[in-house]
């Protein structure tokens, strides 16, 4: 069971949701679609899905094109954000639903109903309605209602958006387990980057109706294609800075670094840094960037700094264990070593740059 | 919020003393009134052949109406919440029409439009079928003045219910009329039946618009209501008051049947 997305666009009005989006999902696979809440990333599930219908382009499932059928002819499995559990059903019928449709025998349906409600663990609540559940297992209701009539791939939209925090990790590894175990091509949208990293084989990073990169975790993560990319993936320090005799000037300030890129002498660039990527040093060194202490904060397993370079403030995360507070105060002086970064060019300028990111909610 | 305090008393006593005023007090009266007749001529004046005509036409009258309002209701709910058109806004206004209009402007309308030289009502006289002072034309009239009932209870129910069951039930592989069988309607179904009641309880009840459209004719076009008008009208009261009776009973024990029967869904 494959899919294919073939150049699908979508306006609604004069809103272009999704432009021209092509990518695949192979056999068996985990894949995410990763992006800002208005990126288009459910819109696409929801094409794919049957729910709604593509401007252009096309969508097979297993090599058949299934762009002209609808939602009911393309037996593919849905679960979505809120739920959307039957609220005047029991759990059980709501398990029930698709194989009744189906007109499979009771006994049948009597077993499967029983077999998915302890592959989901509720047992016992089979009479209940889906108002006395929790958030958690109203989910895992619908995830079983879902596959039980074994749809040939699973598409879930935010499935644990509305979940808090420990429960959203709980479910998302079960289902990161329970993938594994039933091998179901699947995609599923979320706009948390540690959530797709986690479970998903593999990530199509969506902006403004746009595929920006695909790859798995650690390709996006560690090669990302675009600054959008970089900052979306992990939290990012964005520095801007020029290349002046082959070295990255921080802008307005005589501070530099080597020069990792081949971008040219006199081009305006801009320094990405991941915040886990930087420590703390009392003397200088290679890649080292002079700096002020600003804040140390305390949060618990590390140590989140705010570090002065010519008046950017720079995030930086230290380990608890690693770090030593003691030798630290405030408005100290002191080096920042840079283990990775990243360079981009911005032929618009780095206020346009900085506009754009601000527009996405990555920077303040 | 505080609870022990003089001003929640008179509050109380305030709602409890006005249901007893308009609504306890008059039952009272009609309950006392039949009794004093004594109930041997209650049954009698119940069973005369005109009293049994008419309660027989209202309940005629009424079925007709619920079904063909239950029906319409809900597609006109359907189609208001769930589609977008140019006008929209428009019908959803007129939808509450039959709400603001007096019922005998109503009549008066339809005697205008389905009258034997009305614009509709001359071309089916010609066909040698009578609408106005004939069982048709009082089913108009009661249709019109129950028209809204089913639509505005299942409206705002449809609305909370939002699409994604129906989508869910969808993509679980059921067909349009499926999902509305199945998902659309369950979910709305404390709406509907409230509807339903209202549009039973106002079709019974109904007088102004029947009234006039009815020409009130004696075991032809009398309904209940109008049974009691000719009661009171003739001096007969212990039929005026026996058939009222009968009537709040049936309004009382709707309305109660229905309050119980939401409760103990809720509950469960």
């Amino acid at each position: 069971m494959t899919i294919e997305v073939r150049n699908i666009a979508k306006h609604f009005g004069s809103f272009c949701a999704v432009d021209n989006v092509s990518f695949n999902v192979e056999e068996g696979e985990l894949v995410a679609l990763l992006g800002p809440s208005g990126s288009g990333k459910s819109t696409i599930l929801r094409i794919i899905a049957g729910l709604e219908t593509p401007d252009r382009g096309e969508v097979f499932i297993t090599g058949r094109n299934v762009t002209e059928l609808t939602a009911q002819q393309r037996k593919v499995g849905f679960v979505f954000q809120h739920y959307a559990l039957f609220k005047h059903m029991t759990v059980a019928k709501n398990i029930a639903f698709g194989l009744e449709i189906q007109k499979r025998p009771r006994q049948e349906i009597a077993a499967k109903v029983d077999e998915l409600i302890n592959l989901v663990k509720l047992q016992g609540y089979e009479k209940h309605y889906p108002s006395q559940l929790s958030g958690g297992q109203r989910q895992r209701v619908a995830l079983a209602r879902t596959i039980a009539t074994e749809p040939a791939v699973l598409l879930l939209d935010e499935p644990f958006g509305a979940l808090d925090m420990k429960v959203r990790q709980n479910l998302a590894a079960w289902l990161k387990e329970l993938h594994d175990k039933l091998h179901i091509t699947s995609v599923f949208v979320t706009h948390d980057q540690s959530e797709a990293i986690e479970i998903s084989d593999k990530i199509v990073i969506i902006n403004r109706g746009r595929v920006e990169q695909m790859g798995n975790a650690h390709d996006v993560y560690e090669h990302p294609g675009s600054k959008f990319v970089a900052s979306f993936i992990g939290q990012v320090n964005v520095i801007d800075a020029s290349i002046l005799n082959n070295r990255i000037m921080i802008k307005d300030t005589r501070h530099s670094i080597d020069n990792i890129s081949d971008i040219p002498n006199g081009n305006d660039i801009v320094l990405l840094i991941r915040p886990e990527d930087i420590t703390l040093e009392e003397k200088s060194g290679e890649r080292c960037l002079p700096c002020v202490i600003k804040q140390i904060h305390y949060r618990g397993s590390f140590y989140e700094l705010d570090l002065d370079i010519g008046g950017f403030i720079i995030k930086a995360l230290e380990n608890k264990n690693s770090f030593k507070r003691e030798q630290w105060k405030q408005n100290q002086q002191a080096f920042m070593h840079v283990k990775h970064y990243k360079v981009f060019e911005t032929e618009e300028g780095h206020n346009i740059i900085r506009e754009q990111l601000r527009q996405l909610g990555y920077i303040e | 919020m505080k609870t022990n305090n003089p001003g929640r008393l008179v509050l109380i006593t305030l709602v409890v003393g006005w249901f007893a005023v308009l609504i306890l007090l008059p039952v009272y009266g009609i309950v006392q009134e039949t009794v004093k007749s004594g109930l041997s001529l209650v049954v009698s004046s119940l069973s005369t052949p005109h009293a049994r005509h008419a309660f027989l036409l209202t309940f005629w009258i009424t079925l007709a109406a619920v079904i063909i309002n239950t029906v319409f209701g809900i597609i006109i709910a359907l189609v208001l919440v769930k589609q977008e058109f140019r006008g929209k806004l428009l019908i959803e206004g007129l939808l509450d029409l039959p709400f603001a209009v007096s019922p005998i402007v109503a009549g008066f309308m339809f005697i205008i439009l389905f009258g034997p030289n009305g614009l509709i009502g001359s071309w089916f006289e010609g066909q040698g079928i009578k609408i106005i002072y004939a069982l048709p034309g009082m089913i108009i009239a009661t249709l019109f003045v129950t028209l809204p009932f089913v639509a505005r209870e299942v409206m705002p129910v449809l609305r909370e219910a939002g699409l994604e069951q129906e989508e869910a039930a969808y993509v679980l592989g059921a067909s349009p009329w499926q999902a509305f069988w199945r998902v659309t309607l369950p979910s709305v179904k404390w709406g509907l039946i409230y509807g339903v009641t209202l549009t039973v309880a106002r079709s019974i009840g109904e007088f102004g618009a029947v009234i006039v459209v009815s020409g009130n004719i004696i075991n032809r076009t009398q309904t209940a209501t109008l049974h009691i008008h000719q009661g009171f009208t003739d001096f007969n009261y212990a039929a005026a008051y026996s058939a009222a009776l009968l009537l709040a009973i049936l309004s009382f024990t709707l309305l109660i049947t229905m309050q119980t029967l939401n409760r103990r869904t809720n509950e469960s």
